[in-house]
């Protein structure tokens, strides 16, 4: 048995969490594009705020798309409630309202990532230690995770906090890939360009799988393995289906425990039905876009859904 | 004025209790020390262990400064100690049941009436109420000062929400590890065990009409009070849900918890939250922090409230000058642990006495707490004391007020070594169908050289406290 409101600061945590580290990685992508192409940075750093959907709010406070801004809005702006320190401070508020839920290790990894990002994050960050900022970000993130699998009870707490992971997760790769499905798409040359070839790097690294997707595919970047690699493959952690394979599960973890199904279930069985059942083609068949858009409609509905059915408020 | 140390005084050397600690503190390398001190802080900050501080904003995390050196207690002298408490903790609830009932000690003149029905800390919601078991005031901590060797008084009752437990738990922990070794060469009383003897203590107080164990809860303001993090731990360390006012509502005549499967009823409420903000319909309508209609539900005996609502009544300052007269009253024994002696300011008397020695005296408000609004006069500036002056006249029967006693030091490490620092002794005390005190409780000592207040809001510390098995 959980408090509602627990559950719901288990969800949330996690979420946060995520898109603390969500935030590095699309920096981290930006950056390396602005590196190879100096020609439309500016351009690209506009994708990288659209993914993270935070475009609007940064329009509202600058004019310019330089890497210089767009890292301290995604990083470490406070008055941007989706930036990596925004996030790590609801993850941690979150973490100390549900403190009874956590075990020791797993606050005090949040705490201590807090700390180190307060720390790190105090003061504008000087282009050359972008890098190691970025790396150290995923660090914290990658010791939450590991003291959170390693010491948590794998019961309805465990289930709650996976939730959130992957309904921010499958949002996170569904943005992504639909700010540039236009790359994706099929053109008359079937050859990429060097512009391509750089422009689908940067999705496959903005999800940190520009070295695995080599291990699964050809060397070559295809556009159709790129969004097979994303949307439809079961093993690769960030992939749509992945995430389903997972909400699903815990879901059901829930229900059994509880011994009662609600609209969740229903919705994220949905979900993973058609995933299982579709081909890229398919998709692109349909429309890559129209795809994507669903998608990330479906996923918010069922993370409403949750919150409704275990009665979150 | 020398206070009297309880580890070095100047006229007898070494005290008894410490000579085992003194023996192993003269072998340590002092950088050692000086390194253990600052482990112990990165402890406390990483597991979070924080205080806020109202009206401090860059603080809002601040840590309570916690000191090495143990504070140090005989078994006889805890046995003493003990006898007090348990006699005072009897005289304060059945005080409290007489008030809300008979009113016996009203009749007999010993206390008097206005002081109780002028008192915003009395409930009439409260009269001919009897909660479950008959206890009132489930914890309490009892704040104790000593002057000399034989010589202790009690400072204050809190026998509303004492807080600061689980600082003696965490001190202990911190010790623990940092000094494994001391453990093995000194027997000292384990505390640990105080969030399972709290726990069955409230298990012990249930509702009669509770089937089966009953579902127990902490009830905490939420994570941005000061004391959060002391909710959250005994939460956690009783395994029981730490529950906010949100979370609860009256179904069918019982609290209940929203929980993921529905509602839950609860038997035991630990709450951590003031009177006045229990129940909306029946105090303070604007409180988003407690449940609307757990006052129905309290009268009608379906739940315990601990403590029970209107026990500020018996820790009230004004109250606590005619402790000695409770005591003897419902116990027919004179107090074993004495009162400080002190002039309630309403009396035209003291208040003529207070007035005129206002810059040797410690004055309080009676409802004051957390060394909030106190004038300590041998300490305060002629200005400082001119003001508070006219604040006292104004209103005296706001005040009371005490000699500046000379509170005993216990030495902590300072960089340049051993210094004395004035302490307090906070030991808890649970209530149910016995009285059980945990050997130690919250050591507060005021760092700063000189400084007679102890409150960690007032930048006091804390020390590990220690009750030898001997």
């Amino acid at each position: 048995m959980l408090l509602g409101r627990t559950a719901n600061g288990l969800y949330w945590m996690n979420r946060y969490i995520e898109r603390a580290e969500n935030m590095a990685r699309l920096v981290d992508a930006g950056l390396r594009m602005a590196l190879t192409r100096t020609q439309s940075a500016s351009e690209e750093w506009n994708s990288v705020l659209l993914s993270a959907g935070s475009d609007v709010t940064f329009s509202q406070k600058y004019s310019d798309y330089t890497a210089a801004n767009v890292a301290d809005f995604l990083l470490r702006d406070t008055s941007n409630p989706s930036s990596t320190m925004s996030s790590i401070e609801t993850a941690r508020n979150n973490a100390r309202m549900v403190r009874t839920a956590l075990t020791r290790e797993t606050w005090e990894s949040i705490n201590e990532a807090w700390m180190a990002l307060k720390r790190m994050l105090a003061r504008p960050i000087d282009e050359r230690d972008l890098p190691s900022v970025l790396d150290a970000i995923k660090r914290e993130t990658a010791l939450i995770r590991g003291s959170f699998y390693g010491t948590m009870l794998r019961n309805e707490i465990f289930d709650f906090s996976q939730l959130g992971t992957y309904v921010e997760r499958a949002d996170n790769t569904a943005r992504i890939l639909d700010v540039k499905y236009y790359v994706l798409l099929p053109s008359i040359s079937w050859v990429g360009s060097t512009l391509d070839n750089y422009q689908w790097e940067s999705i496959l690294r903005s999800v940190s799988a520009h070295r695995s997707y080599r291990w699964v595919y050809d060397a070559d970047y295809k556009p159709t393995n790129i969004a097979d690699y994303l949307i439809l493959n079961v093993r690769m952690p960030r992939s749509l289906t992945f995430c389903y394979r997972f909400l699903s599960e815990h879901l059901k973890f829930l229900g059994d425990d509880y011994g009662e199904r609600h609209a969740c279930h229903a919705t994220a069985e949905k979900t993973q039905t058609m995933l299982r059942a579709g081909s890229i083609k398919d998709i692109f068949d349909t429309g890559l876009h129209e795809f994507l858009a669903k998608f990330i409609r479906d996923n918010t509905k069922l993370g409403d859904e949750i919150a409704q059915d275990y009665r979150f408020n | 004025m020398a206070a009297f140390d309880e580890m070095l005084p100047e006229v007898s050397g070494l005290r008894r209790p410490y000579s085992a600690y003194d023996r192993w503190l003269k072998e340590q390398d002092p950088a050692r020390l000086t390194e253990k001190m600052q482990d112990a802080e990165r402890v406390f900050r990483k597991t979070g262990i924080t205080f806020a501080v109202y009206g401090e904003q860059e603080a809002s995390e601040r840590l309570i400064p916690f000191d090495i050196v143990p504070r140090i207690i005989s078994g006889n002298e805890w046995r003493r100690l003990t006898q007090g408490i348990e006699q005072r903790v009897q005289a304060l609830n059945a005080f409290l049941d007489d008030i809300y009932h008979r009113q016996e000690i009203l009749r007999a003149g010993r206390v008097p009436s206005e002081l109780i029905a002028r008192n915003e800390a009395f409930l009439p919601e409260m009269i001919g109420v009897r909660p479950p078991a008959g206890v009132y005031t489930h914890i309490i901590g009892v704040d104790i000062v000593r002057i000399s060797e034989d010589e202790f008084y009690v400072l204050e009752d809190n026998a509303r929400t004492p807080s600061g437990v689980s600082y003696m738990l965490e001190n202990r922990e911190t010790m623990m590890q940092l000094f494994p070794e001391l453990f093995q060469k000194i027997k000292v009383r384990p505390v640990e065990n105080y969030p399972q003897l709290l726990r069955q203590s409230l298990a012990a107080v249930r509702p009669q009409s509770t089937k089966g164990a009953p579902t127990i809860a902490v009830l905490t303001p939420g994570s941005f009070n000061s004391a959060y993090f002391e909710h959250a731990f005994l939460a956690d360390q009783m395994g029981v849900q730490l529950v906010e006012g949100q979370d609860l509502r009256v179904v069918d005549g019982h609290v209940a918890m929203r929980t993921t499967e529905g509602y839950k009823q609860i038997d035991v409420l630990y709450r951590r939250v003031d009177d006045s903000y229990l129940d909306p319909l029946t105090f303070r309508p604007d409180s988003a922090l407690g449940v609307p209609g757990i006052m129905d539900v309290y009268r009608a005996g379906n739940i315990t409230i601990a403590n029970a609502p209107g026990t500020g009544i018996a820790d009230d300052k004004a109250i606590y000058s005619y402790m000695p007269e409770i005591i003897e009253f419902y116990t027919g024994r004179k107090a074993i642990l004495g009162n400080i002696p002190t002039w309630r300011c309403s009396e035209p008397d003291s208040l003529k006495y207070v007035l005129e020695h206002i810059d040797e005296l410690v004055i309080k408000e009676v409802h004051g707490s957390g060394g909030y609004g106190m004038l300590v006069g041998p300490a305060a500036t002629k200005k400082e004391c001119e003001t508070f002056a006219k604040k006292l006249a104004a209103k005296p029967s706001n005040y009371i007020a005490q000699p500046t006693l000379a509170l005993s030091t216990c030495p902590i490490l300072t960089e340049k070594g051993l210094a004395p620092r004035h302490v307090d002794l906070r030991p808890y005390v649970l209530v149910s169908d016995r009285i059980q005190i945990v050997p130690g409780g919250l050591t507060r000592v005021a760092l700063k050289e000189g400084s007679l207040v102890v409150n960690s809001s007032q930048g006091g510390g804390t020390k590990d406290t220690w009750v030898l098995d001997d």
